[in-house]
């Protein structure tokens, strides 16, 4: 009840520190045609940067361009994808296999650019399936998803997936404790028995491969978000976490009764060393580890049976608790990695951790307690600042490179700009309306792109055109190359993009495939040449060997199907030119049309159950013959002796 | 007069129908005749019946639009170039352009009888702007109902050894 009361103080009064921020604010009649200018890239003209934004409960990753707010594309990654045939064609369906079967949805959070040096490279975009603990990884040459790891142990993989600076890992965290092993016993005994676990992914330097190096088994909490070291802190990795109450029931209220939760410290190099060294204990586990190769177009499943976890307490020196006020949301790291902040989701200021300090004070030793064997370090002796803003509800903050800071507030609705050091408040803006995370391209990395920030909203409300109850989330876009920022556009996103990362389109537009080619073709059921087209019958499997180009199928005439069959069509698109894909749809069929890109192999599945002649067509415009780009299938009884035949202009 | 004929036993047909004729008619090309009569009734759009169709149009001066300027043929046929150029060519090519039968676009036989090996390789590497700025290339678009010559991405090498086979080709 008292939190209660303070809350509705607190926001009282940030409504009205708000509403007496907007009377200074001065007209923007002669700033809008400036805006107009500044978001407007002339038809044939392109976007200075990629923005890549988590789809949320859509489960993918879309792609726009800024500052125009265009979306270029929906790239599928944990969800069926009709539109593609991603997670319906046979050789991406293991994309979708975890230890609990097919899962075909998740809910995709948090996307992160591969780095090196700490720099944006643009090689891979990594993003975390939340719901069913998974992380994925896209090429960014291809935009295409190349590789999904299950991570064992996780529940509601939510501080997840970020990277070290020289992509040595992709990091998971738990949101949700959970028992581990994973046992039937009672929900009530919870405390200090459920333990959180944080995965240390490595990727390979050259293919990205990803591969579960550790597991660290920490307490009880709930793990939010994450944020690695860079520069001097290279080596550590924070965690916010919240539920330090290890409460097991109604944590709206439960999880919000300790002042200060804690940003758990991870020196990654010191257990990357033990391990190495033969440290840590292997596990009995069962997670599923998915990888598309690009020359065979096909993705296969490995069943993996076994991790290795590390007890934090046997490696000294590597873990540390950061006490931080009121259950910290986003947990960043500045360009220069001296000050990791702690966004107080419950608080109205910002807490500011200097990384000297921190060091400082595991070296004298100072500790303020342990939970469950780690060390508490002293709030005062690791405090670098706070930001006393004066809004509600601080989410999350990303950095422009130039010494400011800009952090989102959800309950107070705006973006705040403020300075490293000083700690003082430099503009504030309104958000339309209650914001999540933001993005500045690059602003999650040694060096920003200081020129535009996103704003990631939650409620729509009366932004557009009323679309029924549900509305699309909206983006605001803010020029943020002045002293002030200055609101210049506003877009509709797809799902709910969690977080964004963006990336100047110089270092991506150069490299993005145009096609695959035909004769780095390894697919087993390629038909590389038109006269290797066959139909071949194995017991009741029929496999027809079929190849599109530009405006026919061959074969496009087939006989001797029957009623009973399974029928697998494996379609290759003999194109050679960019954006020229062909599409595969078969009447009746009880999965989605195929999208096959040039040099491409797709296969799909076609179960005949009714006696006919039945079409066959390409679904994708791709001339001016395209209506004409059709074919047929005889379909004749069980038990009829209709010879298999096919053709092409017969 | 044979048109006339076939027009005046299909009036009959429909009227056996009309009459409730229970007699299983042949679909005999219906559609054809219908097709045949709608042309002799407009002469004025077959004025280009007497011109030579593209395909089989002699010009071997035009070298087209596109990177290949100028190509030197050896008196002899090189036999390694022109095997290789058959296997890029039933990988790339065959798909629309069979050997000694139309198809989706015209046979290659015989092409250097008509055209420049210039024009041939230019017209494999920049179909495009081929049919965009090349008369014969736009012409050819026409009579092949449009259907748009594919760019294969192919290498000048390439194309200059399906060149070699094509003269294999008579």
């Amino acid at each position: 009840m008292k939190i209660y009361n303070r809350l509705i103080m607190t926001l009282g009064t940030a409504l009205l520190l708000v509403s007496c921020g907007q009377q200074n604010k001065s007209s923007n009649g002669a700033l809008s045609s400036s805006a107009a200018e500044k978001v407007y890239v002339a038809p044939g003209e392109q976007d200075e940067f990629y923005a890549f934004m988590s789809g949320g409960y859509s489960g993918n990753l879309t792609v726009y361009g800024l500052p125009s707010g265009r979306m270029f594309k929906e790239i599928p990654v944990f969800s069926q994808f009709p539109t593609s045939g991603y997670g319906y064609s046979e050789e991406t369906k293991p994309m979708l296999n975890t230890s609990h079967g097919f899962v075909p949805w998740d809910d995709s959070h948090h996307p992160d650019i591969s780095q090196t040096n700490g720099e944006l490279d643009g090689r891979w975009i990594f993003i975390n399936g939340n719901n069913t603990p998974r992380i994925a990884r896209i090429s960014l040459s291809t935009f295409e998803t190349e590789e999904i790891i299950e991570v064992p142990n996780s529940a509601g993989n939510h501080s997840s997936s970020f990277i070290t600076e020289n992509t040595e890992y992709v990091v998971a965290g738990t949101r949700f404790s959970v028992p581990i092993p994973q046992r039937d016993m009672p929900i009530n005994e919870y405390k200090s028995n459920f333990k959180g676990s944080l995965s240390f992914i490595s990727v390979d330097p050259e293919h990205g491969h990803m591969d579960i190096k550790f597991q660290l088994m920490m307490p009880g909490f709930n793990y939010d978000l994450s944020h690695p070291g860079r520069g001097k802190s290279h080596g550590w990795f924070f965690f916010t976490t919240y539920n330090t109450e290890e409460a097991h029931t109604l944590q709206e209220v439960n999880a919000s009764q300790n002042d200060k939760d804690f940003i758990a410290a991870v020196n990654w190099k010191k257990i990357e060393e033990y391990v190495n060294n033969g440290g840590g204990t292997k596990m009995p586990a069962n997670y599923a580890h998915n990888l598309y190769d690009e020359s065979t177009h096909t993705a296969t499943t490995t069943m993996k049976k076994e991790v290795l976890t590390v007890d934090p307490l046997k490696v000294p020196g590597a873990v540390y608790f950061l006490p931080t006020p009121k259950s910290p949301h986003g947990c960043d790291v500045d360009p220069s990695g001296q000050y990791i902040i702690g966004n107080g989701k419950l608080s109205a200021d910002l807490t500011v951790h200097s990384f000297d300090k921190m060091i400082a004070a595991i070296e004298g030793e100072k500790f303020d307690g342990e939970a469950y064997g780690i060390p508490i370090l002293k709030f005062e002796d690791v405090l670098a600042g706070q930001v006393k803003s004066g809004g509600l509800g601080p989410l999350h903050t990303e950095f422009d490179g130039e010494g400011n800071a800009y952090t989102t507030f959800f309950i107070s609705s705006e973006v705040v700009k403020w300075k490293l050091g000083t700690w003082e408040v430099i503009d504030r803006k309104p958000t339309y309306y209650s914001v999540g995370h933001l993005m500045i391209p690059g602003g999650n990395s040694r060096k920003p792109f200081g020129k535009y920030v996103v704003a990631l909203n939650k409620i729509t409300k009366d932004r557009y055109l009323p679309t029924g109850p549900e509305m699309e989330h909206s983006a605001q876009i803010y020029d943020i190359s002045g002293e002030k920022m200055e609101l210049i556009y506003d877009f509709p996103t797809h799902g709910e993009p969690h977080y964004a990362a963006g990336i100047p389109a110089e270092i991506l537009a150069p490299k993005s495939k145009k096609i695959y080619r035909l004769d780095e073709n390894k697919h087993p059921y390629a038909v590389l040449s038109p006269t290797e087209s066959k139909v071949v019958r194995e017991g009741n499997e029929v496999h027809v060997y079929m190849s599109t180009i530009r405006s026919h199928f061959t074969p496009d005439n087939i006989e001797g199907i029957k009623v009973g069959d399974k029928v697998y069509f494996h379609i290759t698109n003999h194109e050679q030119d960019f954006d020229v894909p062909h599409g595969f749809a078969m009447i009746g069929q009880n999965t989605s049309e195929l999208l096959v890109m040039p040099g491409q192999t797709k296969t799909s599945v076609w179960e005949p159950k009714q006696v006919g002649v039945w079409p066959f067509y390409c679904t994708d415009f791709c001339s001016a013959l395209h209506q004409e780009m059709q074919g047929y299938v005889r379909v004749s009884p069980a038990n009829s002796n209709v010879e298999l035949n096919w053709s092409l202009g017969e | 007069m044979k048109a006339i004929v076939k027009s005046i036993t299909l009036l009959f047909a429909l009227i056996m129908i009309s009459c409730g004729g229970k007699k299983e008619e042949k679909k005999d090309d219906g559609f054809s005749v219908q097709r045949k009569k709608a042309q002799t009734e407009q002469p004025a759009e077959t004025s280009s019946t007497d011109e030579v169709k593209p395909s089989e149009r002699v010009d071997m001066t035009t070298k087209g639009v596109g990177p290949v300027t100028s190509v030197e043929l050896s008196p002899e046929i090189d036999q390694a170039m022109a095997e290789n150029g058959k296997k890029v060519y039933d990988q790339m090519c065959l798909a629309c352009h069979r050997i000694g039968k139309k198809f989706i676009g015209p046979p290659p036989n015989g092409i250097l009888e008509r055209r420049t090996p210039e024009w041939v390789m230019n017209m494999i590497l920049n179909p495009q702007e081929m049919v965009q700025q090349d008369p014969l290339a736009k012409d050819l678009l026409q009579e092949f109902n449009g259907s748009p010559m594919a760019n294969q991405g192919l290498t000048e090498e390439q194309a200059r050894a399906i060149l070699e086979y094509f003269r294999t080709l008579k």
